[in-house]
């Protein structure tokens, strides 16, 4: 076993386990906290394929803006107390079921479609440094990156909407 | 630099993000608190987002991670406009467990 492979093999332990913690533990900060390090391990992921800006943008974005986000509305709405009732059991069991039956369909879809894997090549020219990435996305995705910017002010104005107080009638 | 899917394997890349995905659904279903379930579908989005770096990877082609970068862009102003919705929902009912919202059931 190349030291790679057990690299990602460590990675992806801790995402799953990590994925499987947000959402099994109790207190939502605790959630909050394992997503956390899930999102790390995912940008260690990307550093793994030698994606560096992406992984850097990863961090960034998830842990830094999204979490920080995440942990806000948490206290904001003073949730850290363990006072959640469960499902049903019946809807439990059935989340279970599902959970094991979309795994099994889809990984079995893959196993027995005998996708072709060719050979993994090397081009050997650099296509996912910065100075790349900016040239495709500038030139090629010129237009949908200007839709992006009008989402975020779109959502930003909406969110500032949605979170002012409303005035009382009178 | 060769290429890193020689010593892995697109193949353990996909089983990863295909339970990785999973997961996310098996939160939505299994969890009742809004926020969690918010968090599930993070959980997804990055699924998918570390599967397109893979493939981009495979392909030696950078279209997959210009991708990643708008959907990373959609992800986060779908989590800004969505907690500012849970927290109005808070404000009004007093709680934000998915069951107790049912007030369009008519």
């Amino acid at each position: 076993m190349s030291i790679v492979l057990i690299l990602f093999c460590v990675l992806s332990a801790v995402t799953l386990a990590t994925a499987f913690l947000t959402i099994f533990s109790k207190n939502p900060i605790h959630s909050a906290i394992y997503l956390v390090i899930c999102f790390f391990s995912i940008a260690g992921h990307y550093l793994l394929m030698n994606s560096q800006f992406l992984a850097i943008v990863h961090v960034i974005v998830y842990s830094g803006a999204i979490m920080i986000l995440f942990l806000f509305t948490i206290m904001l709405m003073n949730l850290n107390k363990e006072n959640e009732v469960h499902k049903p059991r019946i809807t439990r069991l059935g989340a279970i079921v599902s959970f094991c039956l979309i795994c099994f369909v889809l990984i079995l879809i893959f196993i027995n479609s005998n996708p072709i894997v060719g050979e993994y090549i090397t081009t050997g020219e650099d296509f996912q440094s910065i100075k790349v990435l900016g040239k495709v996305l500038l030139n090629e995705y010129m237009v949908p990156f200007e839709y992006a910017s009008i989402l975020l002010l779109v959502a930003m104005i909406g969110t500032v909407l949605l979170s002012k107080k409303e005035k009382l009638e009178k | 630099m060769n290429n890193i899917l020689n010593q892995i394997g697109i193949e353990n890349y996909i089983f990863l993000c295909v339970i990785l995905f999973c997961i996310g659904v098996f939160g939505v279903l299994y969890r009742r608190n809004a926020i969690i379930v918010f968090m599930s579908i993070e959980i997804m989005l990055n699924a998918v987002n570390l599967l397109f770096v893979a493939f981009s990877t495979y392909h030696q082609d950078a279209q997959g991670q210009i991708f990643v970068f708008f959907s990373m862009a959609v992800a986060a102003a779908e989590v800004a406009v969505g907690l500012a919705i849970l927290v109005s929902i808070f404000r009004n009912s007093g709680t934000i467990d998915v069951a107790n919202l049912k007030n369009l059931k008519g």
